[in-house]
């Protein structure tokens, strides 16, 4: 299989990419890691007629704090996200869940903002990104402005993202303090996508919830916030019903897309386990 | 038209070649280079077969454009061995029986060396998780295993009698 003919662009800064996007008209896409792109091309799934390569571009690589904020390089791939140590101590969620995206060659070209601009509900970063309340930097012909991850994710393969944008940025806040964390993630095999999978943040003001996301990969047209199961648990010191209760709310907003992992009620019923799970592994981290 | 000249250190030689940008790394490697080392599996980055290292990370070259490795570095199995003699991780493959019919092996080969370059003392676990990414369907793992293992053994024993 091989992808059909396009001419190949290789700027080196992001307004390069971007003067390119906006002058060479409507088919055209970004290369980043190419672990989505590419394969869509060999199916003629997508057949654009000029392929813009963001690899050479060093300001969109790594990891930088900048007083409270965290702000993370869209072509951060993810094998630098599993050793960057700023992740790793304040966003230990980010590093830990990209262990369980696709395998190490893969991630060692594949990238969170790849894996968050392709709007792609399997992909696990928009799911991560909701339990981090991100915000997404997206650099157009009009300038720079500043996307929540809540407003980010509009529809299978369609996000916030106009075809000038690139993402340039992804920037999320340290934990609070003691925060246990989880993503828990049900796939059939190495390398394979969630039938069902559910992140969660938890922090505890003495035994009571005073911070809570759950949200869900591959579960909906977009990832999810379960923001009804979060409220049951808010405030709230957390025992085992009050978890059950959260992930049967949790359950009603799913609704996953039929497919060769299940059908619609196995992966929701597989959902409520999931979020059932990272609750109960986050609460165990948390202190 | 939508030729590009690509330049890149192949198996240490630099190489200057005219290329297709839609022209996948493994195709490159196979019918332009004659490097056939790289096999082509899945095409889609599942199987690891055509892995190679491009400036010292693992990559599946089905999924990578040949244009993208202008000015990198790239290994293919056909540079493990280095005037005539096997590399230790292709000696261990063999001395353990890591390979059946040998499809994986150029791939498992691969993965194996950036393996024990950034981790020469590998637990068999790490190892497992390292060589997720590379399918054998003769299923041979456990000796593949063993093989890798064998390797670190002996690349440690080649940088203390060096050292």
């Amino acid at each position: 299989m091989i992808p059909p003919s396009f001419e190949y662009h290789r700027p080196s800064s992001v307004e390069e990419a971007v003067g390119l996007l906006s002058s060479l008209g409507s088919e055209v896409k970004i290369l980043a890691g190419g672990h989505s792109l590419l394969p869509m091309m060999k199916l003629r799934f997508a057949e654009p007629e000029h392929l813009v390569d963001i690899n050479r571009i060093p300001e969109l690589k790594g990891v930088r704090v900048i007083g409270d904020d965290i702000v993370i390089g869209a072509m951060t791939s993810e094998n630098a996200v599993i050793a960057d140590p700023v992740l790793n101590a304040k966003v230990p969620l980010l590093p830990e869940a990209a262990k369980n995206i696709a395998d190490p060659q893969v991630r060692n070209r594949g990238t969170i903002g790849g894996d968050i601009a392709h709007g792609d509900p399997a992909n696990d970063h928009p799911a991560l990104a909701l339990a981090c309340d991100a915000i997404m930097t997206v650099v157009g012909p009009n300038g720079t402005r500043q996307v929540p991850a809540s407003e980010f994710f509009l529809g299978t393969y369609w996000t916030a993202l106009e075809e000038t944008d690139i993402l340039t940025e992804i920037t999320v806040k340290a934990f609070p303090q003691g925060a246990g964390y989880a993503y828990k993630k049900l796939k059939r095999k190495t390398g394979d996508w969630a039938t069902a999978a559910c992140a969660v943040v938890v922090a505890l003001s003495g035994s009571s919830v005073s911070h809570i996301r759950i949200t869900l990969t591959n579960l909906g047209p977009t990832a999810l916030r379960a923001y009804d199961a979060e409220s049951i648990l808010m405030g709230q010191s957390i025992n085992d019903d009050l978890i059950r209760q959260a992930a049967a709310k949790a359950m009603e907003i799913c609704d996953p897309a039929e497919d060769l992992r299940g059908d619609a009620e196995y992966k929701t019923a597989m959902a409520g386990q999931m979020v059932q799970r990272a609750i109960n592994e986050a609460l165990a981290k948390a202190s | 038209m939508a030729k590009q000249i690509v330049k890149m250190n192949l198996n240490g030689q630099e190489i200057e070649q005219l290329v297709d940008s839609r022209t996948l790394l493994v195709h490159f490697l196979r019918e332009q280079m004659n490097l056939t080392g790289a096999h082509i599996g899945c095409e889609t980055s599942q199987c690891g077969v055509c892995t190679v290292d491009i400036d010292g990370e693992s990559v599946k070259s089905c999924t990578h454009l040949a244009v993208q490795c202008d000015g990198c570095e790239v290994k293919t199995v056909e540079g493990l061995a280095e005037g005539g003699v096997l590399h230790a991780v292709q000696e261990a493959f063999y001395e353990e029986h890591g390979l059946q019919c040998g499809y994986c092996t150029p791939g498992m080969l691969m993965t194996s060396y950036r393996l024990l370059q950034d981790n020469p003392n590998p637990t068999e676990d790490e190892i497992r998780i390292g060589l997720s990414g590379n399918l054998c369907r003769c299923t041979g793992y456990q000796n593949i295993v063993k093989a890798v293992k064998s390797a670190a053994v002996k690349l440690q024993q080649k940088e203390s009698a060096t050292a």
